[in-house]
């Protein structure tokens, strides 16, 4: 602080800290501290707020538990509360879509990081990012068009002579969330691939050469000295990643069949369609603190700091 | 055009560190004044305090007379050049020279033609709309100068700026920065931990050491007549010797140790503290017989070619290492390795010194 | 074995491009179909059909319009506060700054639709308690929509700021004050200089963040709509291929602004390598 006043005088100084406080306060603490407050309190009609009945509770959180469904998991029947199930589907598929994203960026990353000639790096990352500019929007709704029915892969498909009748690939061939996960995998892969690629750049490159040196198979070169290495990166990738895939609403509304539900869209219709924002809020709440734990634990996990995540 | 600076009883703390202890200094108008010193002794702090960047924790600094406490920066008539000189990247170089007279409000047509005299001043004429990375090292360096001079500073401070520079071109630009300290007369301080630099330049010398000024002097004082082994050692080579010190008379005294009795000089302010005797290699004599005092016999172990002289590294009874310079003039012998000789030194030329002068 | 890795390593890029490029060629394909489905796989012929449908859609207009005003609102907000954010953050250090650092990244790796329900929540409830909770800037609609969003876009920006920091030499503003710049003044003609590019950057990409976002609206908005919504709820109810129209001209339009973007990239590159390059000769020349 002494440091600011001194590089910037007292007047700059009290306007910078007046916009971090508006943007900390105002915009991010207060917001959350309103949503949790809600969460506790019922939905009323606007007549009865501040009545009698305008009292702290935990009604909003008991409603994931109701309505139990028949489902199976892996084969086993169980009965579950319908919103537990949405919630739990969810969290395995944005983790299935992180462990594909990583497969397909790593050795991109790779590639780019220490193989292709360095006078070519801002080519191939700008031919990389023109389809990052693209809205979401229009990414998922372009893989629309692909899996419909009457679609041109089901054309090319019957066109080669693979399959004879056109396959519901929005109602899924393995899992009714199989269109989900290609279109989210699709969409958020290259938030994988930055975070990876930069962390590799920043590796010395004699490193690798001393273990192939030293006899290394490529496979153990990668395992031993560019993983380690990358791991910020990897951690940052997988974070953001399944942050983006759960929080996803866009994805799973545009190519999902009636079948799969996603848990932003359960929290949506509390807030939209129910016009019950005291459940949505709460709803929320559970959504933010599995978000929170997974971060815990990607940190835990990979033995990093917050600061290496958020680049 | 140029300022005095008085610093009075200066202390400067870092927590409970103290980097500058106590340093009473008086620099004239127009002087060029050298703080020379090892990394962390001090004289960094001294130039930022001068410039107004630190406060000091006691003591008052008086630029032209006027105290400065409590004036900022922006406000203190002197102009600091950085070490790693601080040329702005995203001007061109006549806004860089002409920056600080932007600042006060100065037409653009006027700061321009200040710029380009500057440029003259500083041989530079014709780079006023290069970017500074178009520039060498040399002429970035003048550039500095220049933005400095712009602002008609009563005082210049400058912070080692030519140690990024390789040797040639540094020994060039030494003799250019005193020139242009004779032409502009203004007030220069300029820190340095290289000794050479500082005997080159300086109208006068502080030697610090440890947060401590150790002594102020012309340059040939400094090497002359060092007042404690700190200076001596930190501005050149030295045979040192150990022993009692017998009694002063007429400013000289004897020494009598392990390597015989020796007389040498003593100044008034060195009597009756623990000194050791200093005498530079190229005052000590190599010679075939020994001589009738100050004379003592070692062994030759190394014989190196400097270039202007021959470097000659012996060792005396009881492993002790001396060394002496012969003149590369073609007459003297040079003594081979493995040959015995006498080291011998005048009384004169010897010094009998205390240790720095340290706290506590 | 190397040109083997490289060749293997070319061939990966290549078919990484091709898969992310294909969906949105087909995509753009398809607003030249005389369908009345969007698809390219039963080809029925060429048409401009679908782009007059387009440019004739006034809700369509109306949420780019809305879109564009506040991207430039959340653009006008995100910038100062992230850049003060990147200037406060760098100057401290230790304990604060870690906490600090984690309440500004934090809006980043929430899921979008959180920060659009607390927002709405906290002002809706600010208004309650104001007693003014009819009044519309406490109700839901674009401006929560841009607070929302800056909420998370200004992290973005502090971070591309305060990378472009970590390069910056203090000691250009020390020279700066000791030339007798006054406080203001070395802001604006030193420091911010230095941050201009990554301002710029961040600028860009707050745009275009707004512009793409859709979670932070979708809970903010009332009834005004912004592209990216108008797109979904398009495609949601009943998709005809002027969506594609506009798909068409937005794939266009980035391909255009990469192209500018390579081009000026490279214009720069060459001034400094030639900048270099004459230092050198200038070196050379002085010994």
């Amino acid at each position: 602080m002494e440091d600011l006043i001194r590089r910037y005088g007292t007047g700059l100084t009290a306007v910078f800290c007046l916009l971090v406080a508006f943007w900390i306060l105002v915009l991010v603490i207060l917001p959350n501290f309103s949503m949790l407050f809600e969460s506790f309190f019922p939905y009323l009609p606007v007549a009865e707020l501040g009545g009698p009945k305008d009292v702290f509770t935990l009604q909003n959180y008991e409603k994931i538990l109701a309505n139990p469904i028949e489902t199976n998991w892996f084969g086993i029947p169980i009965s579950i509360p319908v919103h537990i199930s949405t919630f739990v589907d969810t969290v395995f598929f944005s983790a299935l879509v992180t462990f594909m994203t990583l497969i397909l960026a790593y050795p991109l990353a790779y590639f780019l990081a220490k193989v292709a000639s360095p006078r070519s790096i801002p080519t191939l990352l700008l031919l990389l990012f023109i389809p990052m500019w693209v809205s979401e929007a229009l990414r998922a709704f372009a893989w629309y068009i692909i899996l419909t029915f009457n679609g041109p892969l089901n054309a090319l498909l019957k066109g080669l002579g693979i399959i004879d009748q056109g396959i519901r690939w929005q109602n899924g061939v393995f899992t009714s969330y199989d269109a989900i996960v290609i279109v989210l995998t699709y969409c958020y892969v290259l938030f994988m691939l930055f975070p990876i690629y930069t962390a590799i750049t920043s590796l010395d490159t004699n490193q690798i050469e001393a273990a192939e040196d030293l006899g290394s198979p490529w496979w153990r070169t990668h395992w031993r000295v560019v993983i380690p290495h990358a791991k910020p990166g990897i951690a940052s990738g997988c974070v953001m990643v399944f942050m983006l895939s759960a929080g996803s609403l866009l994805v799973p509304t545009v190519v999902g069949s009636t079948k799969a539900n996603w848990f932003p869209q359960t929290i949506y219709t509390w807030f939209n369609d129910a016009l019950d924002w005291n459940t949505g809020a709460a709803y929320s709440m559970i959504f933010l603190l599995v978000c929170i734990i997974f971060v815990i634990l990607a940190m835990r996990l990979f033995k990093v700091k917050l600061s290496d995540i958020a680049k | 055009m140029s300022a005095g600076i008085d610093l009075e009883n200066v202390c400067c703390d870092f927590g409970t560190f103290r980097a500058v202890d106590n340093a009473n200094v008086s620099i004239k108008p127009g002087e060029f004044f050298s703080f020379l010193g090892p990394s962390g002794c001090g004289k960094t702090t001294i130039l930022r305090m001068v410039s107004g960047f630190i406060e000091p924790t006691q003591g008052a600094i008086k630029i032209g007379g006027k105290d400065m406490k409590g004036t900022r920066p922006n406000q203190r008539p002197t102009a600091l050049i950085f070490q790693n000189l601080a040329l702005f990247p995203l001007m061109p170089i006549w806004e860089n020279i002409s920056f600080g007279l932007e600042v006060r409000g100065v037409d653009k047509a006027t700061r321009r033609k200040k710029a380009e005299d500057l440029l003259k001043l500083v041989d530079l004429p014709g780079a006023a709309d290069k970017m500074v990375s178009q520039l060498s090292g040399g002429q970035k360096q003048r550039v500095a100068i220049a933005r400095a001079l712009a602002v008609e500073p009563q005082v210049m401070l400058l912070d080692e700026p030519l140690s990024a520079l390789d040797l040639k071109l540094r020994q060039h630009m030494r003799a250019e920065l005193r020139a242009i300290q004779k032409r502009t007369g203004v007030t220069f301080i300029y820190i340095t931990h290289d000794q050479g630099e500082a005997l080159a330049m300086s109208d006068r010398v502080g030697v610090m050491s440890q947060g401590r000024i150790q002594q102020i002097a012309a340059p040939r004082d400094i090497y002359d007549n060092p007042v404690n082994g700190f200076v001596a050692s930190f501005v050149g080579e030295n045979n040192i010797f150990e022993g009692e010190v017998g009694p002063v008379a007429d400013g000289m005294a004897a020494l009598n140790g392990a390597h015989g009795s020796f007389r040498a000089r003593v100044l008034p302010e060195a009597q009756g503290k623990a000194l050791k005797l200093y005498v530079r290699p190229e005052h000590t004599l190599l010679t075939k017989v020994k001589a009738a005092e100050n004379s003592v016999e070692m062994e030759v172990t190394e014989v190196a070619f400097e270039g202007a002289f021959i470097s000659v590294h012996g060792q005396a009874a009881g492993g002790k290492r001396l060394s002496a310079e012969v003149k590369n003039d073609g007459v003297t012998v040079v003594p081979a390795v493995g040959e015995k000789v006498f080291a011998t030194f005048d009384a004169a030329r010897a010094l009998l010194l205390p240790d720095a002068n340290v706290r506590g | 074995m190397s040109r083997n890795r490289a060749f293997l390593g070319q061939l990966y890029f290549g078919l990484f491009i091709l898969y992310l490029l294909v969906p949105l060629i087909v995509m753009a394909g398809a607003a030249f179909n005389d369908s009345k489905l969007p698809t390219v796989a039963p080809w029925k012929g060429f048409t401009w059909a679908w782009f007059g449908e387009l440019f004739a859609d006034q809700t369509m207009w109306g949420a780019f319009l809305n879109s564009i005003v506040v991207a430039l609102a959340v653009v006008a907000l995100a910038v100062p506060i992230g850049t003060a954010a990147a200037i406060v953050l760098n100057s401290i250090s230790g304990k604060y700054r870690a906490t600090l650092y984690g309440f500004m990244v934090a809006p980043v790796l929430a899921p979008g639709l959180v920060i659009g329900i607390s927002t709405v929540l906290f002002w809706n409830q600010l208004g309650q308690t104001v007693g003014a909770n009819g009044f519309f800037l406490f109700g839901r609609g674009l401006h929560l929509a841009t607070l929302g969003q800056v909420s998370y876009i200004a992290a973005y920006v502090m971070l591309l700021v305060l990378a472009r920091l970590q390069s910056f030499d203090p000691g250009l503003e020390e020279a700066a004050l000791d030339l007798g710049a006054n406080h203001g003044q070395v802001l604006r003609r030193i420091l911010l200089p230095h941050l201009y590019p990554a301002i710029a950057a961040s600028a860009a990409i707050a745009f275009f963040q707004s512009i793409e976002n859709f979670n932070v609206t979708l809970f903010t908005k009332a009834n005004e709509t912004t592209l990216t919504v108008y797109v979904f709820s398009q495609v949601r109810s009943g998709i005809t291929p002027k969506i594609n129209a506009l798909a068409f001209l937005l794939i266009l339009l980035t391909l255009v602004l990469a192209l500018a973007y390579e081009m000026n990239r490279r214009r720069k590159a060459r001034i400094e390598a030639e900048r270099e390059a004459e230092a050198r000769r200038a070196e050379e020349a002085m010994l």
